[in-house]
Formats: C-alpha cells, structure tokens, sequence
C-alpha cells in the first residue's frame, strides 16, 4: 500500500496530540505500587495519626452519648418543635447519605464509563461511603424517640398482626438505605479480596497472616478465577449505577410526597443525586488531598486525578446552582401563593443568611473557580472549595428542611428552630465516628486498590512493547494502532 | 498419579514470566499445544487472556439474573400480601387496590437489586470454589509474588497431555523461567 507510510506518520502525530497523561507518574512498576501502598499500614502508626485519632475518636464516644441521652430521655432533648419536626437529625441523615454517592459513583458509574483514573480514589472513596452511610443510619433511627421500636420498620410478622404501609415514601427509604449500604460493602469487600491477598503474602506477623489470610479467602491470583471475579465485579458495578441514583432519589421522596411549600415538586429527585454526587466529590478530595500528602501518594493521586474530581464538582455544582434557579422560577410561575412565600423566606426569612452563604456563596459560586485550570491545579483552592462545598451542602439541605417548616401554613404557630446542646455535639459526633473510622481504615487496610491500580499502567497491557503496527488504516477501523 | 522420587504426589509444573504480555503469548501457545487443565496467574486481570486461554465466557451472569427475578418476586410477595390481601392498611381513605401498584415499584427496585448483588457476591465464590484456603500451589513459595509483580503458569498433573519432559519443554520454549514441579502436599 502507498499510501501506508504517510498514513502511520498521520494516526502518529493524531496519537501525541490527543496522548493521555500518564496515570501513575514517575513509571513507578508493579513493586513499587505493593510496597508503596502496602507500606501505609505495614509501619507503625506515626505520632499525627494518634493525635488525631484521639480527637475524633472522643468526639465520637461523646457524641454516643449525646445518643444515649437522647434515647433515654426522649426527642425533647433536641430543640425540635412543632412547626419543625424534622431539623438538624433529617438534615444530618441527608447529608451523610449524600457523601456516600460520590464513592458508587467513582466505583460504579466512573467503571462502566471506563473511566481507568478512579482505579486511584475508588477504594477509598468506597469505604467513605460505607462510613457516610453508618452515621446517617443513626439518625432516622434516633429521630423516631422510641428507638428500641426500630425494627417495626422491618417487614416481618409483629404480635398486633400490623404490616408496614408498603406504599409509604419512608418504608421505600428503608429499603434503599439498607439495600444500598449492604450492596455497597458487598461490592467493596468483593474490591478488597486480591488487595488482602496482597497483604497476606506480604505479612510478617502470625496475627496479620491469619486475619489477611481468612478474609482473603485463599485467593490466588488465578484468571479462571478473575473471569468470574471480573464478571461479578461488572454486574455489581451495573446494578450500583441505577442503585447511586435511586438512593437519593428515594430520600427525596420523603420530602415530595408532602405537601409542605418548597419540597412537594418534581425537581427533587434529579437535584438530590446531582447535590449528592456534589457533596460527595468534595469529601472524597477533602480526605485525599491530605492522605496523598501524607503518604507520598503524589505518584498515584496525580493532579489529573484532582483535575479530573474539580471537574465533576463544577459540573454537579452548576446542576444544583441550576436547580435552585429552578425552583425560584417555579415557584414564581406557579403563582402559587404559599410557595411564592416559602421561597421568599428561604432569602430573607429567618435564615436569611444560611442561604446568602452556605447555598450561593458555597455551593454555586465557589465552585465556579474550577472553570480555571489554575485552581484546578492549586492544592489549597481546591481545598479550599472543596471545603466550601462540605459546609454549603449541610446548609442547603438545613434550609430545605427546616426552613420549609419554620413558617408553614398557619401564622400562629411559627416558631424559629433553635438547636441544643445534644443537636449540636450529636453531629459532631456522627464526624468524630467517620474520621475514626476513616483513620481505622487507612491503618488496616490498602488505600488504593493495587489490583486495578496496576492495571492502569502501561505494563499491564498484554501488548506492552510489541512495535506499534499499522492495522487497517486505509479502511478506516477504529483499530488503528495496538 | 505421577510422583516424585521422594513420594510426593505431583500437582503439576509451573513456570514464572517476566511480563504480563510474555504471559499472554504463552497462554496461547499451552492453548494451542491442547492442555485443559492449566492456569495462569496474575496480581491482576489481564486483558484478553480469557481468550488467550480459550475461556469462554462467564456465565456468572445467569446465576445474577436468577437472584434478580427472586428478588423481584420476593418483593412483589412481601408487598401484594399483607397490603392487599392480610392488611390493607386505610391511610386517609386512600385506595389499596391493584392499580396503586406504582407505590411498590421502589421497594421491588431495591430488593431486585439487593439479591443480584448476592447472587453476584456468593456466585464468583462458590464458581470459583472459594473460600479455599490450601492449595498446592501455596507449597511452592516463588507464586507468592502473585500478589505483587509476578507472573504464572501452571500445568496440572492431572491433564492427560501432561508429561514431565513434554510441559518442561513447552515452558522453557515459551519463556518461562524458575519452572518448577510442585507437589500436591
């Protein structure tokens, strides 16, 4: 063919300009990424992982007994009060539960996207839901004062013969939560058993041999093995995507179903899930950005990897500056008159100013810096929106909660909602409880999955170092190199 | 049952690769060469060895499939039972007849989803016979770099094309190094 030099040089230059940055830098090999990441939980626990953990670790055990006080005490304990029966508990629960979205999406959608960079950040974007998921769990269980009645929710035979109203917004908030959280670790473990094998064959101490080896369950490397294994891994990952978004979708069922001003609309699905993705993404950089630091991971959490999770954030974050556009629209088309009010007073009711700077300034202005590559690629900016961004979303969904009651239909009875003290160090203990278990979890368990991480570089591919040959130029296949 | 001089019994013979792609141009000469009872070994898939091996696919998928429907039905049992027929709760007066099935349809999303996820979890075990936590090849220490940056072959001691000069030679000729017989105990 004559036209096939010409043509090598043309697919040549085409190949350079769109060329991917590499996704482990430095080509580090296979070894270095075992001992690298192995190497975090191998040595001892330095000074600052202690420190830290103290903190949040009492801040944990007062926030269980914030949990206990209300328990014993009853729901009085919190500021709670008719018109706002639902405030800082419903708000903590939707907040957590968001978080969690970013790690199924990273594990799921991002893989059946072929999204190869979320083989750096899925691990330990899984496990942050996983521990999101634990501390929202808590609160619908507190919020209903008799906790010890908890498991009427669940569908099995009581002495009254009562059943649970399947056509109830909270019994499918149920089963979602639950559904999601088990699947979620299903899907996490499945993740973790080639890592575990890692660390069994690496282990030094009998103890470490024994608890890696039962949990890896024998697991050795083998492809018979991996073709079921990846088989699994695809399907787990194709029912997480649609499970990502029903979860919170189906959380925002329990606010559209009523008829309270501002949360019975149609837009709550989509704009639940694109506010969790959003908060979610901003958790998973604000518990990276220092463990990447921290551990030297710089080679494996590269700034396109940053670049990259910026990018969803703007994205996401401008579906929710959208969607809040939206809802002021509607409420203004819809003429009418208690949401025409409701959503005046989410600007200059009593918490005016939760929305002027947790719902604007946080989430749909800070975000708009990563429109810029400079800040993309600022350690601290990104940081710094990120952590905006965590604030904004605890304030946005306090503001539909609890701002959607405080002035409901009857005048006589508005009353502004203010927390206590057990309100107050009940969240800070559901934060005490995730950075615990976030801290536990870097220390026990690989980061970063090595298994898929090693896949993403160029080592892995079965025709790593063949000559790049010319395959079907001229009839214009998709295959044009190998 | 082939053994060695000592009195182990013979697993089989089993060889390390530089690379992952000198791995896969070997799984397609031992394919070729006919063997069935063979593996290769690998911190992590290979792409395109599956076919390199002459493995079809995996149809883990119908075992997904089954716990899928099951969870469909199980859900569409535990809600169409007591709603419509044990209980049929009265809320507000509104009706608890067929057509408000649409009200179930989350709960039958979740648990459709919640028992493929089980099937998808305990199938890749169960097909792939684990947990297991013994096995020959652990006898031999050089396949613990599995894990970590190493690559294997195996050839069972069971395949009836395995004999000891034949599988030496094949592994030598496809660049195997380290080839080894392991022993069953």
């Amino acid at each position: 063919m004559d036209g096939a030099p010409a043509a090598a040089q043309e697919v040549q230059e085409a190949e350079r300009r769109i060329a991917h940055v590499p996704l482990v830098l430095n080509r580090r090999n296979f070894d270095w990424l075992t001992e690298r990441i192995s190497g975090v939980i191998e040595q001892p626990a330095p000074r600052w992982w202690w420190v830290i953990f103290a903190i949040t670790a009492s801040a944990a055990t007062f926030g269980l007994f914030c949990i206990g006080y209300q328990i014993s005490t009853g729901v009085g304990t919190w500021g709670n009060q008719i018109p706002v029966g639902w405030a800082w508990d419903i708000t903590n629960f939707v907040f957590w539960i968001g978080i969690g979205h970013a790690g199924t999406l990273i594990s799921a959608i991002l893989f059946l996207l072929r999204q190869k960079w979320r083989t750096s950040i899925n691990r330990s974007a899984e496990a942050m839901t996983l521990f999101a998921v634990i501390c929202a769990a808590i609160f619908p269980g507190i919020h209903v004062g008799r906790f010890w009645m908890a498991w009427y929710m669940a569908p099995i035979p009581n002495n009254w013969g009562i059943w649970q109203n399947f056509r109830s917004a909270l019994m499918w908030d149920v089963f979602a939560v639950s559904t999601y959280f088990t699947v979620s670790v299903l899907f996490w473990y499945t993740g973790l058993v080639p890592d575990l094998a890692t660390l069994r064959d690496r282990a030094t101490t009998r103890i470490r041999k024994f608890l890696f080896g039962i949990f890896a369950l024998g697991w050795r490397g083998s492809n018979r093995h991996w073709r079921h294994y990846e088989m699994a891994y695809l399907l787990l990952a194709g029912l997480s995507t649609p499970l990502v978004l029903s979860v919170h979708s189906v959380v925002s069922f329990d606010f559209a179903s009523t008829l309270v001003p501002t949360w019975h609309t149609t837009i709550f699905p989509p704009y639940f899930v694109a506010g969790a993705i959003f908060g979610g993404f901003a958790m998973v950089l604000t518990l990276l950005l220092p463990a990447r630091a921290i551990f030297k991971l710089q080679d494996v959490i590269t700034p396109q990897h940053v670049d990259k999770m910026a990018k969803i954030i703007l994205l996401t974050g401008s579906f929710v500056g959208y969607a809040y556009t939206m809802e002021f629209f509607i409420a203004w088309y819809s003429g009418d008159h208690y949401e025409r009010f409701a959503f005046w007073n989410r600007i200059f009711g009593p918490y005016w100013w939760y929305w002027w700077f947790g719902m604007l300034f946080c989430n749909v202005v800070s975000p708009q810096l990563f429109w810029f590559r400079w800040c993309r690629h600022n350690v601290l900016v990104v940081f710094f929106v990120c952590m905006c961004v965590n604030a904004g979303m605890w304030f946005e969904r306090f503001i539909i909660i609890a701002g959607g009651l405080v002035r409901d239909f009857l005048p006589s009875s508005w009353r502004v909602y203010h927390p206590t003290w057990v309100d107050i160090w009940t969240y800070i203990g559901t934060i005490g409880i995730f950075t615990s278990l976030f801290l536990l979890f870097i220390r026990f368990l690989p980061m970063i999955a090595m298994s898929e991480v090693k896949t993403a570089t160029p080592e892995a591919d079965p025709h790593y170092g063949e000559a790049p040959e010319i395959e079907s130029v001229s009839s214009g296949g998709k295959e044009r190199t190998r | 049952m082939i053994t060695t001089p000592y009195g182990h019994t013979v697993y089989g013979m089993a060889a390390e690769y530089p690379s992952a792609a000198a791995l896969y141009e070997a799984a397609k000469r031992v394919r070729d060469a006919g063997f069935r009872r063979w593996d290769v070994y690998s911190p992590f898939p290979i792409h395109g060895m599956d076919e390199a091996m002459g493995l079809g696919k995996s149809w883990l998928s119908g075992w997904v499939l089954f716990g899928g429907i099951s969870g469909f039905l199980t859900a569409a049992l535990i809600e169409f039972g007591p709603s419509s027929i044990l209980y049929p709760l009265d809320v507000n007066g509104k009706p608890t007849n067929f057509f408000t099935v649409p009200a179930f349809f989350p709960i039958m999303f979740e648990l459709t989803v919640l028992f493929a996820a089980f099937s998808a979890f305990f199938a890749w075990q169960i097909m792939n016979r684990l947990p297991r936590w013994n096995h020959p090849l652990f006898n031999w220490e050089g396949i613990s770099r599995v894990t970590n940056d190493g690559f294997f072959l195996a050839i069972e001691a069971r395949d009836p094309r395995f004999t000891e000069n034949g599988v030496y030679q094949l592994l030598e000729q496809t660049g195997g190094q380290h080839i080894t017989i392991v022993h069953e105990d």
